[in-house]
């Protein structure tokens, strides 16, 4: 099969120099993706994908070609896509066929990029390891008995086995970064408010943002420039920041930055060794390129997983009230309405989603709101002071994205408490709306482990200018898992 | 908190979820575990803390009221369930008893 270009700066080069055209990457694509043997893909689009290469060659015969096109993409299907079948991986949602498209996904159409499909998830996005899916659980390429992470595994795993030159995914506690860290390539949260949220299955509202995976730092500033930017439709976006342009300091260096590490990052039980080892080496890295390193203080780390996983699942249970079997999605029939709504949600619902609806709902009934749900919102007004007090001190913060890399399939399906662990260390960002990357930093027993840089609101192009840096330094980002075909 | 199985039937009644009695012995367990550790917030003093449900400073947006084109009526009904459409309007079982 034919390989994919390294990457969407790589692929622009050879279309805009006639190479290759949009039509011949896309074919390769989707022969690619047809051929995957990781689950990672719930429905491919052909025609739709070869329209919109036909489309994007025309464009780039004209001169009219913009970054991303003729480059093709994975969509994580928890975002809403135009008369292509939705299910955020759920059987509630199975077969429901969107009236209308994301903002995201229709940004990304506006400037040519070709869509090959949707790609597996965690149900509705809640899940560390993508075995929560209806739709059966994803391989990680590095080793198949092996988890991706979650909830964006299909599309981190589209990422990483050259399926696909970039994907989305959703990160509301780490559903990005996680994924990336453990496939071995790059996968980049937004600030909260950078990106619309319009048209995308709402999990938890103030903690939800999309984002993308790609191969390179480089890419994921490409695809963000491309989907930052208000959009009159979404109530939940910054109104006065500027868009920016972010990859003005991509090649800037690290020399003279003030660098973060966290302690309570890095005392954690269950950090695995090989982790804390690739990681440490990744800081002398960075401090041999110029940075100066300071151990900084977060004391409330701890507390971050209880915070999320109140606030979330409460907010989750709000947000998937609407599946209800009137409208959309799965009814099934009782011998009256309210038998209906709980047979339809009782079999629609997957375990770990029914979980996190009991949760919450228990966090927001009468008596307990204010032990649980204002507890956790308070304690999250101080997590979040404290990042603004250490990004007073430091440019940007660096730590281990996951305490461990991917874990055997079935290892914590049965051990909520243990899956969820998987996040402290990314939980915290979304929990204070904080932009954050992971990239590629090695390997510990042969898989990847990935390396998190979170910087303050809004500086994107901190964060960015870090992560490159170091990819430049190190050839790690280049490793990619040898891919067996069907 | 230990939790019985009581509050899990309670809590999944008010989110409208049917469990196997299999499913509610399992999230017994389960959510007690997840509840302990969520637990540990009461050592955080927030006496003096506002809580804060989102971490943007924005209040009210608002956009002109201009009229816009949105979904056709086809278009809003093309995903009801089967038999789950009457003409403009989605079909529903009988929520109000016929008086005797």
């Amino acid at each position: 099969m034919t390989e994919l270009p390294h990457s969407i700066r790589g692929a622009a080069d050879l279309l805009r120099s006639r190479r290759t055209s949009a039509l011949e990457l896309t074919e390769a694509a989707l022969e690619r993706s047809h051929a995957d043997r990781h689950n990672a893909w719930l429905h491919l689009c052909d025609e739709r994908a070869r329209a919109q290469a036909r489309t994007a060659d025309a464009r780039l015969k004209l001169g009219d070609a913009t970054a991303l096109t003729g480059i093709p993409w994975a969509c994580k299907d928890i975002i809403g896509t135009k008369a292509i079948p939705t299910t955020a991986g759920s059987r509630i949602l199975e077969g429901y066929v969107p009236p209308y498209s994301a903002t995201v996904v229709e940004r990304l159409d506006e400037r040519g990029a070709v869509m090959l499909g949707k790609t597996n998830l965690d149900e509705f996005a809640m899940g560390s390891s993508n075995e929560n899916s209806a739709f059966g659980p994803v391989k990680n390429p590095w080793r198949t008995d092996r988890v991706p992470g979650g909830s964006s595994g299909g599309s981190a795993v589209a990422v990483a086995a050259g399926e696909a030159l970039f994907a989305l995914g959703t990160d509301t506690g780490g559903s990005i970064r996680q994924p990336a860290a453990l496939c071995g390539v790059v996968g980049m949260k937004p600030t909260y408010g950078r990106v619309p949220r319009w048209g995308v299955v709402a999990f938890a509202s103030s903690l939800d943002q999309v984002g993308p995976f790609t191969n390179t730092v480089e890419d994921a500033a490409i695809v963000c420039e491309a989907i930052f930017g208000k959009d009159p439709n979404d109530t939940t976006m910054v109104t006065e920041f500027p868009d920016d342009d972010l990859q003005t300091d991509l090649e800037k260096g690290v020399k003279g930055m003030r660098l973060g590490v966290p302690k309570e990052y890095f005392s954690l039980k269950g950090m695995e060794p090989g982790v804390e080892r690739a990681v440490r080496a990744a800081l002398k890295v960075l401090e041999r390129e110029g940075a100066k390193l300071e151990e900084v203080s977060l004391s409330l780390t701890d507390h971050g997983l209880a915070v999320y996983y109140i606030i979330q699942p409460a907010e989750a249970s709000s947000n998937l009230a609407r599946y209800d079997g009137i409208r959309y999605g799965l009814r099934v029939e009782g011998p009256n309405l309210l038998e209906t709504y709980r047979r339809t949600r009782g079999k629609g619902f997957g375990p770990e989603v029914k979980r996190r609806m009991i949760l919450g709902t228990y966090a927001l009934s009468a008596g307990y709101y204010d032990a649980y749900y204002v507890k956790a919102q308070k304690v999250r007004t101080l997590i979040k002071a404290e990042y603004d007090r250490v990004f007073e001190k430091v440019d940007a913060l660096v730590t281990p994205t996951s305490p461990t890399v991917a874990f055997a399939i079935g290892a914590k399906v049965n051990d909520p408490l243990a899956m969820y662990l998987n996040d402290v260390f990314t939980l915290p960002v979304n929990i204070s709306g904080l932009p954050g990357i992971s990239v590629p930093c090695g390997f510990s027993d042969g898989l990847p482990v990935g390396l998190q840089i979170i910087a303050n609101s809004y500086q994107e192009r901190t964060m960015f200018r870090v992560a490159a840096a170091y990819e430049r330094a190190t050839p790690h980002h280049l490793a990619r898992p040898e891919v067996k075909a069907a | 908190m230990a939790i019985d199985r009581s509050v899990v039937e309670k809590a999944a009644g008010l989110a409208r979820i049917a469990l196997t009695p299999e499913e509610v012995e399992r999230f017994t367990g389960q959510l007690s575990v997840v509840l302990q550790a969520v637990e540990r917030l009461k050592e955080v003093d927030t006496e003096k803390v506002s809580a804060t449900a989102s971490v943007l400073p924005i209040l009210d947006v608002m956009r002109e009221d201009e009229v816009r084109p949105g979904l056709s009526v086809d278009e809003a009904f093309a995903n009801a369930p089967r038999g789950g459409r009457d003409g403009e309007f989605f079909r529903v079982q009988q929520v109000l008893e016929d008086r005797p």
